[in-house]
């Protein structure tokens, strides 16, 4: 690691204005970010840790029935706390290992958008609204590809707004080695349409597959997930070629429709 | 009922009271006083020729000691390889230099360019970031064969190809082989790869170097497993200190798997620098640098052929192998694809001919070399498998088949050089039937798959030799040290003993079950023994622990010197009671004169030799202390047969283990608890290497799987609880105490039963696929199954 400078402010507005100074940056839960210092593979001047921002964690519902999760809030509690969106519950609790879950957060996972990450495949699904200190991103403009999203610099997640869908389901292959997803599919079934979203497969990062939301919107079966889409673009490498991982698409997906009941 | 205590009893592992409460006292926990840290700076190409080397701003960086680079290694030593092979013509292999810091070129990433050393570990790594290297980067040779193609380029420009050698074993096979491949009814063939491997062992390797100038003496604290095979290396070829003049501690270390046998530039460069700054110099490797500087092992490449006559007897057993050397020769890997690995490829069957060829080729890679079981793994599982596709090809029971070729009369000498001593592999066979529920297995597969998987069986046999052995043997076949071991035992006045081993524990339990012997052997309490390893200073000059040796050699050479021990109690004893050495008994740790009440317990013996007032002056000197040297007569030949039964998801090409189950053969047992987990761990690594672990270069010579997120490691929920069976016992007939070793056996007998089970699921399936490379990965699978 190079030396940074540390803070940990009570509150978003002191978090942001920490933010203004050149080279500082957010640390959520550090499971993806300390990490990378320790490679030096980034050398931030100063890490503004949102752990000690109260606005920022834990798990309600708003009145719309939004399951709304702080953006500082760890795994662990999602998965504890988020039971009126059961697949999302569920989700949370089987990303990477307890450690892992005890200090990730929303936050972090969605801001960092790893193309193997599960959060951004339940965000995306679910059309959620990543809210940030500064305007509310709905999902589908909010994720531009692997590690890229709307986010402006120093721009901080907030809170995490999730519509509950009348199912859903999310259905993990895991990469052996990560643990990651190898292919994560996330299927949510709304009263106006089914929403598919993809992570750990495509090169672009999450993606909702439109070919498999249009059938089961019509039909929603296993029997209706079409076939599995064309492997151009998605990722190969040691665990999986292209083929592979475009096969285990719709596998995960007719799976995730079934587990649905 | 068990016993409770010596030979046959399980007690607790004591080491484990230390291990567990992190009371353990590791390289990385001792902290010399004054000491500085050194970081490498490291290549990141393959392959490169350093123009230049500039250290000046690095120098003047905070807290920097000193910056060494390969031209303060021009006068030393470079790091010897300890075997020689001599190839198919009688030549000797091409042996390149190794040196401790690159010079001239670095050929593999991660090889040392420079060394820092500084005040902080941090320090030296600032300071490493900031010295320019000028690397011109030359094409990297990764692909084996195409590394002995003509015009390829040379890893070692001094050298004549990038072969190390092409080895023949035995050379008068070749055409007997070659006449029964043309004379044979059958003739099964198959191209496999035993996937490169990563030890991994939990803790990652350090050394620390410190001079004491007033004595101009060196230590150097390490995590090896043979503290006397480094500093007779070390000393000797890299640094010339002589051997009492060097001390290496291996303290407690955390696992070593083979890892920790050889001999690594970072000690001598520890053990250099700390002379040369008169400081004590530190380096504990991070992960990932122990991903790229630890040696490998594996990465053969194989075709190999099995000749059967019209009733199924094998005739002939043919091999070509590419063995990946890396970039230059680690300590013993000359030796793994050929006298470890050659000598086991007539299994445990009466082939009457084999033929083995080996090519070593040197690839701009890390060093390969010795990893648990080293050679014997790749020998069973190529012939394994290959019996297990022979058995498919011709429509017959893969144990029937094995069975019908099984040596039953020993010694037996095979075709491969080696003389089996005693073995019964029906035996073996007939309690693996047993214990894994063979014929549950149809039902077991129906109820697979109504759930819309398929389950296979796979079961296959291994041999393998521990204890490598004898010295004046091995010395023929090349090996540059000798392969006894050692032990001192002293027994102190009141009557406890410290034994003195030169064998070392790193996760064995040595600890516990050493003492279980020498107490059988007294009588005594188990809790009156201390083992004292890892010190050269005060243990004889020993060969260290791998290869399964331990009990079998250390163990052997503990009891010798224990039986000086008691011949010499006896005098005393007689002397005490005033009777004939001769009718002197020693049971229960009470020494008493056959035919009458008279005895002496062993403490008063004990006494007696310390304080020796009553005492046969004129006839022995006082004391109890007594060193042997055991030299095996041959080696050990553990033996067994394994049974896997795996369910595989057909959508996704995803195997789970459903049920493992282990027979082995380890002749006589000390601890059987120890014993379990020695086949445990070794099942868990072999299991890693068939389904998860595979070390990967791209053609440019770049670690893909450099870390963990990409190297898969199997964990606790990727194995099954074991059905482990030891009870078929044929004792070794040339060491004391009967034992055979098994701290391989696990890592060597389980790969192909689970691939042998895969292949068995996916033909259950109507798939008609023969065989997939280790690691099965699930994308493996499925793309096999697209045919
Ligand atoms: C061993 C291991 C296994 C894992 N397994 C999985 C898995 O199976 N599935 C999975 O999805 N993930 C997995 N992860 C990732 C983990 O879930 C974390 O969510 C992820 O590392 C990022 O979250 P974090 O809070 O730790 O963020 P940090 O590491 O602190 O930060 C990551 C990035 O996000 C930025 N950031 C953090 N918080 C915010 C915020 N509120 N607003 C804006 N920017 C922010 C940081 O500046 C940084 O750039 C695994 C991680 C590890 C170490």
């Amino acid at each position: 690691m190079y030396e940074f400078e540390f803070v940990k402010p009570g509150s978003v507005a002191d978090a942001v204005t920490a933010l203004g100074e050149e080279d500082a940056q957010v640390l959520g839960g550090g499971q993806t970010l300390i990490p990378t210092l320790k490679q030096r593979l980034a050398s931030p001047g100063k890490l503004v840790s949102l752990a000690g921002i109260a606005e920022m964690q834990g798990v309600s519902t708003d009145d719309a029935g939004r399951i709304c999760v702080g953006g500082g809030t760890v795994h662990a509690d999602v998965a504890a706390n988020a039971g009126g969106y059961p697949a999302l519950a569920g989700l949370a609790g089987n990303i990477g290992d307890p450690a892992v879950r005890a200090r990730g957060t929303i936050g972090g996972s969605l801001a960092n958008n790893d193309p193997s990450a599960c959060y951004p495949a339940a965000a995306l699904a679910s059309g959620a609204s990543i809210v940030t200190n500064a305007r509310e991103i709905a999902a589908d403009d909010y994720f531009q590809g692997m590690f890229t999203t709307a986010l402006d610099e120093g721009e901080i997640i907030t809170e995490v707004k999730f519509p509950v869908p009348e199912a859903a389901n999310y259905q993990k292959f895991e990469q052996p080695a990560s643990r990651f997803a190898l292919v994560g599919v996330f299927v949510a079934k709304y009263a106006d349409g089914v929403r598919v979203a993809v992570t750990g497969a495509s090169q672009e990062g999450v993606f909702r597959w439109r070919a498999a939301e249009a059938a089961l919107s019509a039909d929603f079966s296993a029997d209706a997930v079409p076939e599995a889409p064309a492997a151009d673009g998605m990722i190969s490498d040691l665990h999986g070629t292209a083929a592979y991982r475009a096969h285990l698409v719709a596998v995960l997906t007719r799976r995730a429709v079934a587990a649905c009941g | 009922m068990p016993k409770d205590h010596g030979i046959g009893a399980s007690p607790k592992r004591r080491e484990d009271i230390r291990f567990l409460t992190g009371a353990g006292n590791y390289t990385d926990d001792i902290n010399v006083n004054g000491q500085a840290y050194v970081h490498f700076l490291r290549s990141d190409v393959a392959h490169g020729r350093i123009n230049a080397v500039n250290t000046g701003a690095a120098a003047a960086m905070p807290g920097v000691v000193r910056i060494f680079t390969g031209a303060d290694f021009e006068g030393v030593g470079g790091l010897p390889c300890g075997w020689c092979v001599t190839d198919r013509h009688g030549e000797p292999m091409q042996e390149p230099a190794h040196p401790v810091l690159a010079q001239g070129k670095v050929r593999h990433v991660g090889d040392p360019i420079a060394a820092v050393v500084a005040e902080t570990a941090e320090q030296a790594r600032d300071a490493a970031e900031a010295i320019e290297v000028d690397i011109e980067e030359l094409p990297a040779v990764v692909d084996m064969k195409a590394a002995l193609a003509d015009g390829s380029t040379k890893v070692h420009d001094d050298l004549t190809s990038n072969l190390c050698y092409d080895w023949g074993f035995v050379e008068e096979n070749k055409d007997a082989v070659e006449q029964a491949m043309q004379d044979a009814a059958h003739v099964t063939t198959l191209e496999l790869v035993n996937n490169r491997l990563i030890a991994n062992p939990m803790e990652p390797r350090v050394a620390i170097g410190d001079y004491n100038r007033a004595t101009d003496e060196s230590t150097l604290y390490t995590t090896s497993q043979n503290p006397h095979v480094i500093r007779l290396l070390m000393g000797a070829f890299v640094l010339g200190i002589p051997e009492h003049k060097l001390r290496v501690i291996a303290p407690d270390v955390g696992g070593g798997f083979g890892t920790k046998i050889f001999h690594y530039g970072e000690e001598a460069f520890c053990t250099f620098a700390a002379k040369a700054i008169n400081r004590p110099v530190k380096w504990t490797a991070s992960r990932s640098e122990a991903f790229m500087s630890d040696a490998h092992g594996r990465d053969h490449v194989t075709r190999i052929e099995l000749a059967l006559d019209k009733d199924n007897n094998f005739t002939a057993v043919r091999t070509e192998t590419y063995a990946n050397m890396g970039a230059y020769l680690s300590t013993f890997a000359p030796s793994v694809p050929t006298w470890l690995h050659g000598t086991l490829m007539a299994g445990n069957y009466k082939t009457p001919v084999v033929y083995v060829n080996v090519k070593a080729v040197f690839t701009n890679t890390v060093p390969v070399d010795a990893y648990r079981g080293a050679g014997r793994p790749e020998a069973t599982f190529q012939l394994e498998r290959v019996i297990d596709k022979a058995a498919r090809e011709l429509g017959v029971d893969p144990i029937a088949l094995r069975r019908q070729n099984f040596i039953t009369e020993f010694p037996y000498a095979t075709p491969v050089a080696v003389e089996y001593d005693t073995g019964d592999y029906h035996g073996t066979m007939d309690a693996l039937e047993k214990i894994a529920d063979l014929s549950g297995f149809e039902a077991r597969r129906k109820e697979s798959e109504a759930r819309g998987k398929l389950r296979g069986l796979g079961v296959n046999c291994y041999i393998e030799a521990c204890g490598i052995a004898p010295s004046n043997l091995v010395g023929q076949l090349g090996a540059r040290a000798g392969l006894y071991e050692s032990a001192t035992v002293r027994v102190n006045a009141t009557g406890g003993l410290v034994v003195m081993t030169g064998s070392h524990s790193h996760g064995q339990g040595h600890e516990t079950s050493f003492p279980q012997v020498i107490a059988e052997m007294i009588g005594i309490d188990e809790s009156m023994v201390e083992i004292v390893h890892g010190d050269t200073a005060n243990t004889p000059m020993g060969m260290g622990t791998y290869g399964s040796r331990s009990l079998a050699v250390g163990g052997s050479a503990m009891v010798r010197a224990t039986e000086k021990i008691i011949n010499k109690a006896k005098k005393i004893a007689a002397h005490l009671m005033e009777a004939a050495e001769a009718d002197i008994e020693l049971k229960d740790g009470q020494f008493s004169v056959a035919g009458t009440d008279k005895s002496v317990a062993w403490g008063d013996v004990t006494l007696a030799a310390y304080v020796p007032h009553n005492y046969p002056l004129e006839d022995i000197e006082p004391g109890l202390e007594e060193t042997a040297f055991y030299d095996p007569a041959n080696f050990t030949y553990p033996s067994g047969a394994y049974c896997c039964e795996v369910e595989l998801d057909p959508e996704t090409g995803k195997v789970t283990i459903e049920r493992f189950s282990a027979a082995d053969d380890f002749g006589n047992i000390v601890n059987p608890m120890i014993v379990d987990g020695q086949v445990h761990g070794g099942i868990g690594q072999g299991i890693g290497q068939a389904l998860l672990e595979g070390c990967v270069y791209d053609e440019n010579g770049q670690l893909l799987s450099a870390s963990y997120m990409d190297y898969a490691m199997p964990r606790a929920d990727d194995v099954p609880f074991y059905n482990v069976d030891h009870s078929s016992q044929t004792p070794c007939t040339h060491n004391p105490l009967g034992v055979k070793g098994c701290g391989e056996a696990g890592a060597i007998g389980s790969p192909p039963s689970v691939v042998n089970a895969v292949i068995d699921a996916l033909q259950s399936g109507g798939h008609d696929v023969t065989h997939i490379d280790m690691p099965v990965s699930p994308g493996r699978v499925w793309a096999a199954m697209q045919g």
